[in-house]
């Protein structure tokens, strides 16, 4: 009995492994935590007091550019859409969302320079340029607190489909997908730094290691490059829809724009 | 686009220590970092950051540049009467920004 029983037990273990290799196991609803939980309690005062956020110097900017008039047209963004609090309250929380025109989802930064092009006749602003980051903070930040619900749209599911389908990719040098730290070690450390669940919940956010603002895109070409993979362009469909799988994935989860991240 | 954030508390009783918090958008750029062409980046930091309390100065520090960007200043004072706190960062290349902030001491 007694070597049967080992036996067994041991072909359990392997079953596991097997198991725990093939499929990254998704996070469960209950166990979803930001990025802020992970935090020391010196970073979460920083982005909890609105005078200490670095991030809030950005939708300060972000709230003049809002009322000045700018392209062929004349307009400012307040000419069309009034007082931010009410009229673009809640939008971040949708985005990335599907545009018909182009048929294919757009984040909230391509969004504003469809704004640009198609209501104001002005230039598109350069990605993570200091006006394209400030805009979208401004806006963002008018959906703080409200709960994710990006990917509602039916249109959406074959791009967040492709999202999903990126973010289980292994890829670079390193050979490793999104899901090895995210899905399946985010209770762990990498080289001392909380590893996290990858919830975009705060975006454009604070990084202090940049020492800026930045944008989702920014951090996932950070990460892409972490794992020696060849980052993707800013704007590239295959970051729009990593995107929209991360936002997906955070569905329910407060909005906290402009968060602070270490 | 420079802009400043302050935190004064808008009344405080007299002779009540209060907190100052101050953030100032700026670079920082230390002057020690090279471009991919190897040129030096310019140094461009706040060097110098000074508050007035009804004009008598009570905080003064000198930035230098292993401080990081947005520079964060906090300090406490005790509230003596009404009146307003002067803040004024100067820095390279000519950078001067101020900003005030009111207080009524009851």
């Amino acid at each position: 009995m007694r070597p049967r029983a080992i036996i067994a037990a041991m072909l359990l273990i392997a079953a596991g492994i097997v198991a725990s290799n093939l499929s990254a196991t998704e996070i469960p609803q209950a166990e979803r935590r930001s990025g802020f939980s992970f935090m020391t309690p010196d970073t979460k005062a920083m982005q909890n007091e609105d005078t200490a956020n670095p991030g809030m110097l950005w939708v300060l900017d972000g709230e003049a550019l809002w009322k000045s008039r700018t392209g062929t047209a004349g307009k400012a963004c307040a000419d069309c859409h009034n007082a931010a609090r009410s009229s673009v309250s809640g939008v971040a929380a949708r985005y990335p969302a599907f545009d018909k025109t182009l048929g294919r989802p757009v984040n909230l930064e391509q969004r504003i320079n469809l704004c640009r092009a198609r209501h104001q006749q002005a230039t598109p602003l350069a990605y993570e340029s200091r006006e394209l980051l400030a805009l979208t903070a401004f806006v963002a930040q008018q959906s703080r607190g409200t709960a994710i619900e990006t990917g509602a749209d039916p249109q959406l599911e074959p791009f967040i489909d492709k999202g999903r389908e990126l973010f289980m990719q292994r890829q670079g040098q390193l050979n490793l997908n999104c899901a090895n730290c995210h899905d399946d070690n985010w209770d762990k450390r990498l080289a001392g730094s909380a590893i996290t669940q990858g919830h975009p919940t705060g975006y454009p956010l604070y990084r202090l290691e940049w020492q800026s603002l930045g944008s989702l895109q920014r951090r996932l070409r950070g990460c892409i490059s972490g794992i020696r993979a060849q980052a993707y362009d800013y704007g590239a469909p295959e970051l729009v829809a990593l995107e929209l799988y991360l936002m997906s994935r955070a569905r329910g989860m407060p909005i906290e724009t402009p968060a602070v991240r270490p | 686009m420079a802009s400043a954030l302050i935190n004064v508390p808008a009344r405080a009783k007299r002779g009540q220590v209060i907190q100052i918090k101050t953030l100032m958008s700026h670079i920082m750029e230390t002057g020690y970092r090279r471009t991919a062409d190897g040129e030096v980046v310019p140094r461009d930091i706040i060097t110098s950051f000074t508050c007035r309390y009804n004009g008598v100065e009570i905080f003064r520090a000198d930035l230098f540049p292993a401080i990081a960007a947005n520079p964060f200043i906090t300090f406490f004072t005790i509230a003596t009467e009404s009146g307003k706190f002067d803040f004024e960062w100067i820095g390279d290349s000519g950078f001067s920004e101020t900003a005030s902030a009111p207080i009524t001491v009851e």
